[in-house]
C-alpha cells in the first residue's frame, strides 16, 4: 500500500500544487488520479518516486518512508510510464525495454530475454526488437513504454497520462490490453488522467482532485457516478456525462475496426 | 578555373616540391601536427565544459555569448598580436588556434545536451538513472550529432587559421601561399591554396564518415543542418 | 612579453589616426556587408526552389557544405587569378560563397518547419502559391533565417580582415601595419574596432528581428 499522509507541495513562489493530501492506494489495484489541469495530480504521482520532493507530510510504501531510500534505488523498483513514452532514440526497442534490468546489473542475455518476453506480452511483433523508436507508430511506442516500465517486474507502476497522446481508437485498444495485462500481473498502479471516461473505465478507485491540490472525492467509479460528493465533482463529471454517453455509443460502432486499425 | 587546375597540376608534379624542409610532405606534416594538437586541446577544454553547462543548464548564456564573441574575433589580428607579444613559436600560435576553436565545441555540445527531449530525460530519471548515468547513457548519445558538428566546425576553423599562421612565420601549407606571394610565384600560391582546400575538404569528409560510424541510427534521422 | 618598452596602446597614435580608422571602417563595412546582402539575395530564391523541388536540395546542400569548409584565405588567393589584386570582388565573391553556405540551409530549414496545418489553412483560404510564400511561409521562416544572417554578418566582419593579404582588408590593414613595424597599437585598435562592429551589427539584427517577428519573442536561434 502507498500511503499519502498530509502531503503538501508548495513551490518557492508560494503556489501550492498539492495541499495536505491524505490518501491510501491499495496494493494490486488501479487507483486513478483525475482532475482538471493544475489540480496537482501529476505532482502527486511524481512525489511517489521522488521526481518531486514534498515540502510537508510523508509518503510511505508498505509502511516504509520513501525518504529512507536513495532516489535512484527507489525508482529502479517502481515502473514509470509517461505521456510521450520518452523512449531513447539512440537505443533499439529491445534495449529500451531492458533499460532498468541493465541498470540493476542483470547480465545482457537475461535482460534481453526478459525484454523479448515483454515485447510479446504488450502485443508487439518480435520483429520490432531491432528497430529504433522513430520507426514505430505512437501507439506502438506507448506499448514499448509500458513494457519498459514492467521490465524489472516492479510491484508498483506510476503512469502519467500514458494513453492521451494517441488517437481515440488506438487509445481504446491500449486501455483494453492494459486491463487484460493488469488482470494477470496485479500490480499496484497509480494512473493519472484528465479524462473522466478513462478514469471510470480503468480505475478500481478514483481520486478526484480539484485545482489547488485538494482531494475532492475518493470513491469507486460506481459510487462516484451515483453520488458525486459536492458541486465541483458533479460539475467535473457532468460536463462529460452527455459526451461520455455519446462516445460510448460511438465506440460501439467502431468496435469491429478497433482491433485492426492501430498499425499504420 | 581550368587555368588554376593547370597551374596546380604543373606545380604539384615538379619533383623539387616533394623533398626537403620545403617539400609538400614536410609542410603537410607540420600543418597536421599544429591542427591536430590544437583540436585535441580545444576538445579537452570545450567538451567537458559543454557537457557540464548543458547537463546542469547553468552557464549556458555565458557559453553562447562566448561563442558569438569568438566568431567576431579576427583571426589574423589575434595571430599577429600574439606573436608580437609572445614571440614566434608553437606555443603562442597554438594558444590562438585553441582560443578560436573552443567556442564552437563548447556551444554545440551545450546546445546538443540542452536540447535533448525533456520527456526522455524525465523517463531516464524516473527509471532510476543517476545524474551521471542520465548524462552519459542518454544525453551524450542523443547529442552526438551536434557534438560532432561542433568538433567539425572547430577542425575546419583550425585548418584555416593554421594556414594564416604561416604569415607569422610558422610552417605548414600556408607557407607556400605567403612565400609564393612574396616571390610573385603565383603557381606556388595556387599550389598551397589548393592543397589547403583539399586538406579542409578531407578533414570535413572525415568527420562525416566518423558520424556514420559513431552516431546511432536512431539518432541520425533527427539531425539538423548547421 | 617583450616590447622593448613599447606600451601596449600608444594613445596619442590612436588620437592622430582617427581619420584613417574612419576610412578603413567604411571600406571594411562595404567589403563585409556586401557579401551578406548578395548572399541573402541569392539564398532566398535558391532556398525556395530547393524546397519546391526536393531533388535539388542534396546537391545544393553538398555545395553549401563544401563552401563552408573551404578556408577563405585560399579562396582569396585563387580569386586573384580571375579578379586581380585591385578589385574588391577578390574579397567579396569568396565571402558571398561563405554567406551562402550558411544561409541556404537556414532558409530551407526555416521553410520546412512551417507547420503543415498552417500551409494547408492558407491554401484553403485561397492563397495562391506565391502569395502563400510571401505572406505566410517566409515570415514564419524569418527567425531561423535571421539566426543564419547573424552568424554570417558577424563572421563576415571578422573574416574579411584576412583579405588584406590580397590587398582588400579594410581594418585588416591595421594588422599588417602593426606586424611590419612591431607596433601593437594598430593591431589592438583593429581587433577592438572589428569586434565592436560585429557586436553593433549583431545587435541591429536582433532589434530588426524583434520588429519583424513580434510573435516569436521567446524563440531561440540556432547557434
Amino acid at each position: 500500500m502507498i500511503r499519502f499522509d498530509g502531503v503538501t507541495k508548495r513551490y518557492a513562489d508560494g503556489t501550492v500544487a498539492v495541499d495536505a493530501l491524505s490518501l491510501d492506494i491499495p496494493t494490486g489495484q488501479i487507483t486513478v488520479l483525475v482532475g482538471p489541469s493544475g489540480c496537482g495530480k501529476t505532482t502527486s504521482l511524481r512525489m511517489i518516486n521522488r521526481m518531486v520532493e514534498p515540502t510537508g507530510g510523508t509518503i510511505s510504501i508498505d509502511g516504509e518512508d520513501i525518504l529512507s531510500k536513495e532516489p535512484a534505488q527507489l525508482r529502479r523498483g517502481i515502473g514509470y510510464v509517461i505521456q510521450q513514452a520518452g523512449l531513447f532514440p539512440h537505443r533499439t526497442i529491445i534495449d529500451n525495454i531492458a533499460t532498468v534490468p541493465y541498470l540493476l546489473g542483470w547480465d545482457k542475455k537475461k535482460a534481453r530475454a526478459r525484454a523479448m518476453e515483454l515485447l510479446e506480452r504488450v502485443g508487439l511483433d518480435l520483429r520490432m526488437a531491432k528497430r529504433y523508436p522513430f520507426q514505430l507508430s505512437g501507439g506502438q511506442q506507448q506499448r514499448v513504454g509500458v513494457a519498459r516500465a514492467l521490465a524489472a517486474d516492479p510491484p508498483i507502476m506510476l503512469m502519467d497520462e500514458p494513453f492521451s497522446a494517441v488517437d481515440p481508437i488506438v487509445r481504446k485498444s491500449l486501455q483494453d490490453e492494459f486491463l487484460r495485462l493488469q488482470a494477470e500481473l496485479k500490480k499496484t498502479i497509480v494512473f493519472v488522467t484528465h479524462d473522466i471516461d478513462e478514469a471510470v473505465k480503468l480505475g478500481h478507485e478514483i481520486a478526484v482532485m480539484a485545482v489547488g491540490g485538494k482531494l475532492a472525492q475518493l470513491a469507486t467509479p460506481e459510487e462516484l457516478l451515483a453520488a458525486p460528493e459536492d458541486g465541483f465533482v458533479a460539475e467535473f463529471l457532468g460536463g462529460t456525462r452527455g459526451l461520455r454517453r455519446l462516445r460510448f455509443a460511438r465506440e460501439l460502432d467502431a468496435e469491429p475496426a478497433a482491433s485492426t486499425s492501430e498499425e499504420p | 578555373m581550368i587555368h588554376i587546375i593547370q597551374l596546380f597540376w604543373d606545380w604539384i608534379t615538379q619533383s623539387a616540391n616533394w623533398s626537403g624542409d620545403d617539400g609538400i610532405p614536410n609542410r603537410l606534416a607540420e600543418h597536421l601536427w599544429y591542427s591536430g594538437l590544437a583540436l585535441l586541446i580545444a576538445a579537452a577544454i570545450g567538451l567537458p565544459l559543454g557537457l557540464l553547462t548543458g547537463h546542469t543548464g547553468r552557464g549556458g548564456f555565458l557559453a553562447v555569448s562566448l561563442a558569438n564573441f569568438g566568431r567576431a574575433l579576427p583571426t589574423l589580428g589575434i595571430l599577429v598580436l600574439v606573436v608580437l607579444l609572445y614571440g614566434v613559436g608553437l606555443g603562442p600560435v597554438l594558444t590562438a588556434l585553441i582560443l578560436l576553436a573552443v567556442p564552437p565545441i563548447l556551444v554545440n555540445t551545450y546546445e546538443g545536451v540542452r536540447g535533448v527531449d525533456a520527456d526522455m530525460k524525465d523517463a531516464a530519471k524516473g527509471m532510476g538513472m543517476t545524474g551521471r548515468q542520465v548524462l552519459f547513457k542518454v544525453e551524450v548519445p542523443a547529442a552526438l550529432p551536434l557534438i560532432l558538428l561542433g568538433l567539425r566546425t572547430a577542425a575546419i576553423q583550425i585548418v584555416a587559421t593554421a594556414t594564416v599562421a604561416a604569415y607569422v612565420s610558422l610552417g605548414g601549407l600556408g607557407r607556400y601561399i605567403f612565400d609564393g606571394f612574396q616571390r610573385q610565384d603565383y603557381p606556388m600560391v595556387v599550389g598551397g591554396s589548393v592543397l589547403v582546400v583539399l586538406l579542409a575538404v578531407i578533414v570535413s569528409l572525415g568527420f562525416l564518415a566518423l558520424r556514420r560510424l559513431v552516431v546511432p541510427l536512431g539518432v541520425r534521422h533527427r539531425e539538423k543542418a548547421v | 612579453m617583450d616590447l622593448h618598452g613599447e606600451p601596449l596602446v600608444r594613445w596619442n597614435w590612436v588620437a592622430d589616426h582617427v581619420d584613417l580608422f574612419a576610412t578603413l571602417t567604411r571600406q571594411h563595412l562595404f567589403l563585409s556587408l556586401m557579401p551578406v546582402l548578395l548572399g541573402l539575395l541569392i539564398a532566398v530564391p535558391l532556398g525556395v526552389v530547393s524546397v519546391r523541388w526536393r531533388w535539388l536540395y542534396p546537391p545544393v546542400f553538398a555545395a553549401a557544405n563544401l563552401l563552408y569548409t573551404v578556408p577563405s584565405l585560399a579562396l582569396f588567393m585563387l580569386m586573384l587569378d580571375i579578379t586581380g589584386l585591385l578589385s574588391p570582388w577578390t574579397a567579396i565573391i569568396p565571402l558571398t560563397g561563405f554567406t551562402l553556405s550558411v544561409l541556404v540551409p537556414n532558409v530551407v530549414d526555416g521553410l520546412r518547419q512551417v507547420p503543415d496545418p498552417v500551409r494547408q489553412a492558407a491554401t484553403a483560404m485561397g492563397f495562391g502559391r506565391l502569395r502563400r510564400l510571401l505572406q505566410v511561409e517566409l515570415p514564419i521562416a524569418v527567425p531561423i533565417v535571421m539566426a543564419g544572417l547573424r552568424v554570417t554578418t558577424v563572421s563576415s566582419i571578422s573574416l574579411v580582415s584576412v583579405a588584406v593579404l590580397v590587398g582588400q582588408g579594410g581594418l585588416g590593414q591595421l594588422f599588417i601595419e602593426g606586424a611590419q613595424k612591431d607596433f601593437p597599437t594598430p593591431i589592438i585598435v583593429g581587433i577592438v574596432l572589428i569586434t565592436l562592429l560585429a557586436a553593433v551589427f549583431d545587435l541591429l539584427l536582433v532589434v530588426a528581428q524583434r520588429l519583424l517577428t513580434p510573435w516569436a519573442r521567446t524563440r531561440r536561434g540556432t547557434p
